[in-house]
């Protein structure tokens, strides 16, 4: 069976004035049908970047310059721009954290769901209406023939992003790609939403990658965990895996500094100095200069160590009994 | 026991916004145009002792920020009173607010706004004590310089302008700044939420340090729930500006009382408990324009009964030195889930 | 834990930020950018150049040609080139008075610039308070301030700063204080733009809540932030300000023939334009245009610069 996303050895790279800077280091993962994929990182990791480099939404003076994105067997990077452009909403959508990125203001829900679905399936306005209010029930809104007339500003902000997950799903694609969709929703919002979309990805065989720097939400919601670090995946393996066990000292790092599991009011475990910035990294392995078991090797380019499965870009990962 | 260093007495914040010239003409023909009240903050009471840090937790529109403010003296509280040490925090002089104390200062959650881009960051840090002669005149530069480094950073960073800071070097210098004050009482207004995990943990250690070598007291605001255990003695729980829970930190977390308190814990993801169901809380927040009568909650509340409808239940103890505002909690309504 | 990847405790190893950016650093970087430009640095040039000539022009030309004394009757008209009675080449010609084009039109381009430019400093200052004022306090102060601006800016500045001019009369002074008048509108129009939303910037917040005194918060924090619009309005109110005055001299309300400004000379030519003697408008009017088109053009690229849209 091919996977529904197969990314191999993406590149991602900005030329500015003050140089050239790699966002996205030959980054590979795959994500089969119905399953949720979580991209871990911290700001300047470039896992934003990759989401929008699968879908080649990546702006001047930003390019993809290497690497394949196969979606069911098909590369887009091979497409012409038009037929991309066919591909996104109907093979592979995208939903942001600001849910106004996908909605128009001016237009009522129901109108412009109607028009994305017109725009891949020819049908009469009454027909896509309704479709667009299976699509607002499936994402579990209350009352979806209302909400239909509504304008986006008469939705609250929870609302509103269930509204951009039901427009992404409109076309059953094979694919959804959701950057950091519920960091500005509150925890009790952020949790319907979770439900609903572990629920949406067993459901319609829809795969799911899942962007955040929220170790929490991926390791509750996420089959497999990517970590990221300078534009790099550090460690790739299921979330048991990662969450219980990590063997690259960051993913590690990272799990450590999070407050739930110490006692309170004891010193936290700490990554020392600040996150990277990718137009100043150093030679070999990024996480060099912060890492506790740095050695003079690490200078050189890590090695991919595979343990079943379970994948680190490390001279020297943890060892696991 | 000692007087406490910070006393809430019923406090309530209003915000009104007046129609513009052309809403009043429509409103004239539509019947609306009406001025909005949002209820920010209604009734709440409570006390900090010195030394003590408190948690205030809650969603959006629960009123935390705004509390954050009127005990900061950013805001003056429509009603009731904000006294620190005996004395009021701010008063309210010709439609103006006017900050009576210097013994409050206040952590901005995002360290890119809260520092003027166009100042040295040195600067930033002395005005403050300059003008209010906290630090004698000849020692503001040497002063400056020690306290940056207390905040881990390097002294000779005091001539360089905020965009050449990293946020969590950023946040550093915003609590340099509030610490040159010589503070009281902190308030942090989710100081950590817009940092990176591995830069948030440096920067809870710092003020873990701070507090236990200046012996600092604070109100924490964070929707972080385990942030908030880890670093403070006790939480207090808001929904839709009112308090709902109010207790030592131990005691809360291991058995919250309000069942927004419960519904709260229960749909937060945590780190290694593995793939689950989300516990997810029904319904959305209401609009603090109009709150629901009664209990706030009771909309959303599996247990809500006739009387949350009409009645809004009181802040009272329920043993271990702990507050809830239910009806549950007074015996009025029957307990479903006594067992939970 | 042996296998813990993490360090604890204290507040460890924080690296370096870069060297401290200096005022000379960012100077060199504003002058980098703004060399990307060749039009703007042909501006630039000229500007400097007209400039020089105009503050110069006491030692750089034959005439005084506000000496009457210096005047001869029998040298009106002279075309370009030719030498009159001072045995001197008169380069742009004289006009009916016998006054040396060249350096009738520096001396005007001087009064021109000291109107511009003290018009536009006067003007930015009263803008700047009107508008942060605005800005800061609110309610009913600003609705007062905001509405007597948005009057102000409703009605053409020409016909403001005619009415003014004729009431207050003709004058170097009186000039200045119509522009002034006329054009501070636009600096408390954009002051109170960029104020309106860097105050509710939390900086602005934590300044009031140290407390610090209303006026540093004001000065200190607001106005160093609102400051990189207003040098873009303040070029192009300098322009505008030197060709509002030239069109009131022309007017005939402006300056008088005994202190040319630019618009005088235009103005006293143009009866003679039909009569061939082209030079008494046109000298004139090219040296307007050189000025205003070159002040506008620097403008635009500082604007360029200063977007943050822009910015590295």
């Amino acid at each position: 069976m091919t996977a529904a996303l197969d990314v191999k050895g993406l590149t991602t790279r900005f030329d500015t004035r003050g140089g050239s800077v790699t966002a996205v280091n030959n980054v590979s993962f795959s994500v089969d049908k119905g399953r949720i994929l979580g991209i871990v990182g911290e700001s300047g990791s470039g896992k934003s970047v990759t989401g929008f480099s699968i879908l080649g939404l990546i702006d001047e003076p930003g390019k993809v310059v290497g690497g394949s994105v196969l979606i069911e067997g098909t590369d887009l990077r091979a497409l012409s721009p038009d037929d991309m452009r066919g591909m996104r909403g109907r093979k592979v959508s995208m939903v942001f954290q600001d849910p106004m990125m996908t909605l128009n203001p001016v237009l009522r829900v129901g109108d412009q769901m109607a028009m994305a679905v017109r725009v891949h399936r020819p049908m009469s306005k009454p027909k896509a209406l309704e479709e667009a209010r299976r699509a607002l029930e499936i994402v579990g809104i209350p009352s979806p023939a209302e909400r239909l007339k509504a304008y986006p500003h008469q939705l609250s902000g929870g609302m509103r992003q269930r509204v951009a997950i039901a427009i992404a799903l409109l076309h059953s694609p094979a694919v959804i790609i959701a950057d950091e969709p519920t960091t500005a929703l509150d925890v009790s919002i952020q949790g319907q939403i979770l439900a609903e979309v572990r629920r949406l990805a067993d459901q319609t065989g829809t795969a799911i990658v899942w962007i955040t720097h929220d170790l929490a939400v991926v390791s509750s919601l996420a089959d497999d965990i990517c970590v990221m670090y300078a534009g790099r995946i550090v460690e790739r393996g299921t979330a048991e895996q990662v969450i219980s066990a990590p063997r690259h000292p960051y993913t590690q790092g990272l799990l450590d500094s999070v407050p739930a599991q110490h006692e309170p009011g004891k010193p936290l475990p700490q990554i020392p100095g600040s996150t990277p910035q990718l137009s100043r990294l150093p030679s070999g392995c990024p996480f060099r200069p912060r890492c506790p078991r740095a050695t003079e090797l690490c200078a050189t380019e890590p090695p991919v160590d595979d343990r079943d499965g379970q994948i680190v870009l490390c001279h020297h990962p943890l060892e696991r009994p | 026991m000692t007087q406490p260093l910070l006393k809430i007495e019923n406090v309530s914040k209003r915000f009104t916004r007046m129609p513009g010239l052309a809403e009043r003409l429509v409103g004239r023909l539509t019947g609306g145009g009406k001025p909005v009240v949002v209820h920010a903050l209604s009734d709440v009471s409570f006390d900090v002792a010195r030394g003590e840090v408190v948690g205030i937790v809650g969603e959006s529109g629960c009123g935390k920020s705004t509390l954050g403010r009127v005990v900061s003296g950013i805001y003056a509280p429509s009603d009731g009173r904000v006294v620190l040490d005996g004395k009021p925090v701010a008063h309210e002089r010709g439609g103006n607010v006017e900050k009576l104390t210097t013994r409050v200062q206040m952590i901005h959650q995002d360290p890119f706004a809260s520092l003027n881009p166009r100042m040295k960051v040195g600067e930033t840090v002395a005005e403050g004590p300059r003008h209010h002669g906290i630090i004698p005149r000849g020692e503001v530069q040497a002063r400056v310089r020690a306290l940056i480094e207390k905040v881990g950073l390097e002294g000779a960073y005091a001539d360089r302008l905020p965009h050449q800071f990293s946020g969590g070097q950023r946040q550093r210098i915003a609590i340099a700044r509030a610490l040159a004050m010589d503070p009281e009482l902190l308030v942090l207004d989710e100081a950590v939420a817009s940092l990176d995990v591995s830069i948030q943990a440096q920067v809870l250690n710092l003020f873990m340090e701070l507090r236990r070598d200046l012996g600092l007291t604070a109100l924490f605001i964070s929707h972080d729930l385990s942030v908030v255990r880890h670093v403070c003695d006790r939480v207090a729980i808001m929904y839709l500006g009112r308090l709902v829970e109010l207790a030592p930190a131990d005691v809360l977390y291991s058995d919250p009382k309000h069942p927004y308190t419960r519904a709260l814990f229960a749909s937060v993801p945590t780190v290694g408990s593995g793939k689950r169901e989300f516990e997810a809380i029904k319904g959305e927040i209401p609009s603090p324009i109009n709150p629901p009568p009664g209990c706030a909650f009771h909309p959303r509340c599996p247990l809500a009964g006739p009387r949350c409808r009409v009645e809004v239940p009181k802040l009272a103890g329920a043993g271990a030195s702990r507050t809830v505002a239910c009806h549950l909690n007074d015996g009025g309504v029957e307990l479903k889930d006594k067992a939970a | 834990m042996a296998d813990s990847a993490t360090t604890t405790g204290g507040t460890l190893a924080v690296p370096a930020a870069p060297p401290a950016e200096t005022r000379a650093m960012r100077l060199r970087n504003f002058w980098s950018d703004y060399r990307q430009s060749w039009v703007a640095l042909a501006a630039l040039a000229v500007i400097v150049a007209l400039a020089i000539g105009a503050f110069g022009a006491p030692f750089l030309v034959p005439q005084d040609p506000y000496d009457l004394a210096n005047l001869d009757w029998m040298d009106a008209f002279l075309t370009p080139g030719e030498v009159g009675t001072g045995g001197y080449v008169h380069l742009l010609g004289t006009d009916n008075a016998g006054r040396d084009m060249l350096s009738a039109i520096l001396y005007g381009l001087r009064t021109s610039f000291v109107i511009g430019l003290s018009a536009g400093a006067l003007a930015l200052a009263i803008g700047i308070t009107v508008g942060l004022t605005a800005a800061y306090f609110g309610g009913r102060i600003e609705a007062l301030l905001m509405r007597v601006v948005d009057l102000q800016l409703s009605m053409p500045a020409i016909l403001l700063a005619l009415v003014l001019v004729a009431v207050l009369g003709q004058g170097v002074f009186q000039i200045i204080l119509a522009l002034v008048v006329a054009q501070y509108a636009y600096f408390a129009r954009t002051t109170h733009g960029a104020a309106t939303v860097e105050r509710r910037k939390d900086y602005i917040e934590a300044a009031r809540s140290t407390p610090l005194p209303t006026r540093r918060v004001l000065f200190s924090h607001l106005l160093p932030n609102v400051l990189p619009p207003l040098i873009v309005v303040a070029t192009v109110q300098v322009a505008s300000a030197i060709s509002l005055e030239a069109t009131l001299s022309f007017l005939g309300v402006g300056l008088p023939l005994t202190e040319p400004s630019l618009g005088t000379l235009i103005s006293n030519g143009f009866k003679y334009i039909h009569a061939g003697r082209y030079w008494l408008s046109i000298y004139p009017g090219i040296f307007l245009m050189f000025t205003v088109v070159a002040i506008n053009l620097v403008g635009d690229q500082v604007r360029t610069i200063l977007d943050p849209r822009n910015s590295r």
